[in-house]
């Protein structure tokens, strides 16, 4: 809580410089002499400039990219900048924080209103001067009079003003000469990284509010599971305890101390017996399943659901998933406080507005009675348990007003009840010509949607609590999502052209198992059976993998990151293959829209064992204009591991009954000492538009370890994780 | 209960239930930051504090077994005026994501530096084997904590 409100009226002598994104909705910039909702940036008379993003900090950079826009905007040192959390009270309404399109979508409009803010003080300072404004200019704030300085600063026209000034960007027609870039470009260091170094209270958890309560809930075992018996056995008379709740299938429990709410959540859950749907489908076959379970089938590209053939020769391949966990390293909480009608919530979900919409609904608040603020937790790559912890802690603090109470989730419980990524299916085929040349191409995708955010009152049946409440609230049907971005068909669509294609997905009708959205949706098993199948009619035709890509490529950017690629990861020299050592290679565009990457990956396949020891991965992304190099290269490298993780590492388990991942030692992931050299190159477009990056080294890593592991020991895996099994090396 | 033990440097006493998490007790008693809830069972190293110059997990450790210990955390490491050569290497090489697992990453870094001054990258990772870092910050943690090392070897 940075920023309070009061202060934030009471500050003498700014300007304010609103503006609204396209597609979100226009807020009053400027009521009675205040400055309520929709502010952007807030230059004050102190020389601190405050900005107010819609979008959040997820551990991602976003804070620091946008401050190094408003820097270069306005021409001020990044040190003078701080960031606001969103708060449903001031913040504007962007509604999520995720698909890597927050520097895409912000960024060009914090820009130009820093630039129009900067405008705006020149202009007032070129009349304070009886200059011409084409006089003036200013570094950091001072005012710079035919290059010299003067005494005059932003910062001392705010304080003699003395007014709270509120440029509309939306009502400006400014002209805007670009300024140079001087943050822009550059690696700035992240501003939020001393702060947690040193443990200055940066996480949701530092939150500590005065005679705070402890909550925890106690899960169901498993999804549609009913209470058989209610017995609360010990747990209303131990240490501590101050409340009960239930409400149909919801159980929690108050207490003064954290560690006395565990032990009486755990009392409650051996007490109480409940009645077991067991009805998820075999993981054996969970393949299966998701073909043969009625569907939506689409057309995504071609005119309709039947293969195409063209007479080449033919090849064909099956590639599957399985469901991945978010697994964030903080289990998801909340802190909620309900006192005089008024309900504020503190959450690390990814969109305050839209938590805000869903909690009311379920709890039948009136929405301006409810305020949702938010302070980051660990990374969550997507929608993770996050606005369940927020809409279960609401649930409680109404049960027990006037003091905050803090919810926090076991590891059991996020790993059991956060939504998952989906499973998936994909049947691919296709025909090549003599000239080794793809000429028709059918692909089939079968999965279960990517999203299920409760993004509105509509959708708020999608919180836990909505459903395990005694008048439940129904569950959405599952969605898919439009091309061009897609969900299950995300990057379902080849970047490569080929003479006939056609793609179909299959969206299950049921969700047996919770799933939303994860860390590039479709893409990554798009990419991955995409990318491995081209590998596979290469090898078909004896050809280099990386020419027959750029064989089918018309893209020029994506030629010549492929070309790049071969370039620095030394791709001429890789070793020949069955030899144990692998190089493999994945690539895609993001969407097919956004930024491209491609990877190379070596390995080594024990032959004994067929242990993968992940050596090294040279990747090269094209992000368009860059904000923060550094930046970007963090993410990339971030994403290549979490990717390789998923890849060579991580299956949700699950019988019937039941999810059995509920630890790290049943989910495991990839640790330090797996951790391979990772070298991540970025091309030079500083006249493209900047493009999100966060996602998109997802598909192309899992695709380059797959075809690594294939070129190494002759294995091609087509289902993931990527287990080899021992095998007889060639001896070179 | 009445407990006593030194925490960051100083003396204190305090009256608790001898069976809490340690974890609990420092973050939500002595509100320090530093250690964080991952799990609670020992398998992610968030939580770690060291103890007595051993990183040791605060999840699992009941609050009487640092009687009369002395317990440092991330905060007892360094502060922005005068930081640990590992919160230094941090900074320098912007070495995380989300930052939740850094206090236990450089908790544990900072007991093996004590041990071993000039370790190879293959022992950074084997002492980190333990701890969780979801964001796939580690080739930057790894980086931090060498250059950490050749920084504190540079000052002797
Ligand atoms: S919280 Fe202690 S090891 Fe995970
Ligand atoms: S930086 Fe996010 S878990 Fe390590």
């Amino acid at each position: 809580m940075k920023t309070s409100r009061r202060q934030f009226l009471q500050a003498t002598g700014s300007l304010v410089v609103c503006f609204s994104l396209p597609g979100c909705a226009k807020q009053s910039a400027s009521g009675a002499g205040t400055t309520a909702l929709g502010n952007r940036i807030l230059i004050n008379w102190d020389g601190r400039v405050t900005v107010y993003p819609g979008k959040v900090e997820l551990g991602q950079g976003i804070g620091t990219a946008i401050a190094q826009l408003v820097a270069d905007g306005l021409s001020i040192d990044i040190g003078r900048i701080s960031l606001a959390d969103v708060d449903t009270d001031f913040s504007p309404n962007e509604s999520y924080t995720y698909s890597s399109i927050s520097i895409q979508q912000s960024g060009p409009a914090f820009a130009r209103a820093a630039q129009i803010g900067r405008r705006h003080l020149l202009q007032r300072a070129a009349s304070m001067l009886g200059a011409d404004l084409l006089d003036v200019s200013s570094v950091d704030g001072q005012i710079v009079l035919r290059g010299k300085a003067t005494n005059t600063s932003y910062w001392t026209l705010l304080r003699e003003a003395n007014t709270h000034d509120v440029v509309d960007v939306d009502d400006v027609a400014v002209d805007l000469q670009g300024d140079a870039d001087v943050a822009v470009g550059n690696s700035i260091a992240r501003l939020d990284i001393p702060d947690k170094v040193f443990a200055l209270g940066s996480f949701i958890q530092d939150i500590r509010l005065p005679k705070m309560v402890h909550a925890r809930i106690v899960c169901p075992p498993a999804e549609r599971a009913t209470i058989a018996t209610y017995n609360v056995g010990t747990a209303e008379s131990m240490s501590g305890v101050q409340k009960i709740i239930r409400d149909g299938n919801f159980v929690a429990v108050v207490a003064q101390r954290e560690q006395q709410a565990r032990l009486a959540a755990n009392e409650l859950s051996q007490s109480i017996e409940w009645h077991v749907a067991g009805d998820l489908p075999d993981a054996q076959h969970i393949h299966d399943w998701l073909s043969d379970t009625p569907s939506t089938v689409s057309n995504v590209v071609g005119g309709s659901a039947k293969p195409i053939g063209s007479g080449g020769e033919k090849h064909s391949a099956t590639y599957t998933r399985p469901f991945h966990a978010h697994a964030s390293i903080a289990p998801s909480m909340a802190i909620a406080f309900f006192r005089d009608g008024q309900l504020t919530i503190w959450s690390h979900a990814q969109g305050m507005y839209p938590l805000r919409t869903a909690i009311a609904h379920t709890l039948r608040m009136d929405v301006d009675k409810v305020r949702c603020i938010y302070k980051q937790s660990a990374g969550c790559y997507g929608h993770n348990g996050a606005d369940d912890a927020a809409c279960e802690a609401a649930a409680i603090a109404l049960e027990f007003p006037n003091v905050p109470v803090r919810l926090q989730w076991e590891r059991a419980d996020e790993f059991a009840w956060e939504p998952y990524g989906s499973a998936m299916k994909i049947d691919v085929s296709a025909d090549l010509d003599d000239d080794s040349m793809v000429t028709a191409w059918n692909y089939d995708v079968f999965s279960c949607a990517h999203t299920s955010r409760p993004r509105d009152a509509a959708n708020a049946g999608n919180f836990i609590y909505a459903q395990h409440k005694a008048n439940p609230l129904p569950i959405p049907a599952p969605r898919s999502i439009p091309q061009p971005a897609g969900g299950e068909d995300r990057n379902a669509v080849p970047l490569y052209e080929f003479a006939a294609t056609n793609v179909v997905k299959h969206l299950a009708s049921s969700m047996p198992i919770r799933v939303s959205s994860l860390r590039g949706l479709g893409a990554y098993a798009n990419v991955f059976a995409i990318e491995s199948f081209m590998d596979e009619l290469a090898g078909a035709r004896n050809v280099d993998p990386l020419g027959f890509r750029l064989a089918h490529l018309g893209d020029d950017r994506a030629k010549e990151l492929l070309t790049k690629l071969a370039d620095v990861s030394g791709w001429s020299t890789r070793p020949k293959g069955g030899t144990g050592i692998g190089w493999g290679l994945g690539f895609a565009q993001f969407k097919n829209l956004s930024s491209y990457v491609g990877v190379v990956f070596e390995l080594t396949v024990a032959p004994s064992t067929g242990r993968i020891e992940l050596r090294r991965a040279v990747a090269v992304c094209d992000a368009g204009k860059i904000v923060n190099p550094d930046g970007v290269v963090a993410q990339i490298e971030g994403g290549i591991i979490q990717s390789a993780s998923w890849t060579i590492k991580e299956c949700l388990q699950f019988s019937k009954n039941q999810i059995t991942s509920r630890d790290w030692a049943s989910y495991p992931i990839l640790r330090f000492d797996e951790i391979p050299q990772i070298e991540v190159h970025l091309m030079q477009r500083s006249n493209h538009k900047s493009l999100g990056v966060g996602e998109s080294a997802q598909g192309p890593t899992a695709a380059a370890i797959a075809n690594a592991v294939s070129h190494a020991c002759s294995q091609r895996i087509r289902n993931l994780p990527i287990k080899a099994s021992a095998y007889d090396k060639i001896v070179s | 209960m009445k407990l006593a033990f030194t925490i960051n440097g100083q003396e204190i006493e305090i009256d608790v239930d001898p069976d809490t998490p340690l974890l609990d007790v420092l973050r939500n008693d002595l509100e320090l930051n530093g250690p964080k809830f991952g799990c609670g069972l020992a398998q992610c190293g968030a939580c770690a504090v060291s103890i007595g110059g051993k990183s040791v997990r605060s999840c699992v450790t009941p609050v009487r077994a640092v009687a009369g210990r002395l317990v440092v955390t991330l905060e007892g490491l360094g502060t922005a005026d005068a930081p640990h050569p590992l919160q230094q290497g941090f900074i320098d090489e912007q070495a995380l994501q989300c930052g939740y697992c850094v206090n236990g990453v450089i908790i544990t870094a900072a007991a093996l530096l004590d041990r071993n001054p000039n370790p190879t990258e293959a022992e950074v990772k084997s002492e980190l084997a333990g701890h969780l870092c979801r964001c796939g910050a580690q080739p930057r943690m790894i980086r931090a904590i060498l250059r950490a090392a050749s920084s504190a070897a540079g000052q002797k």
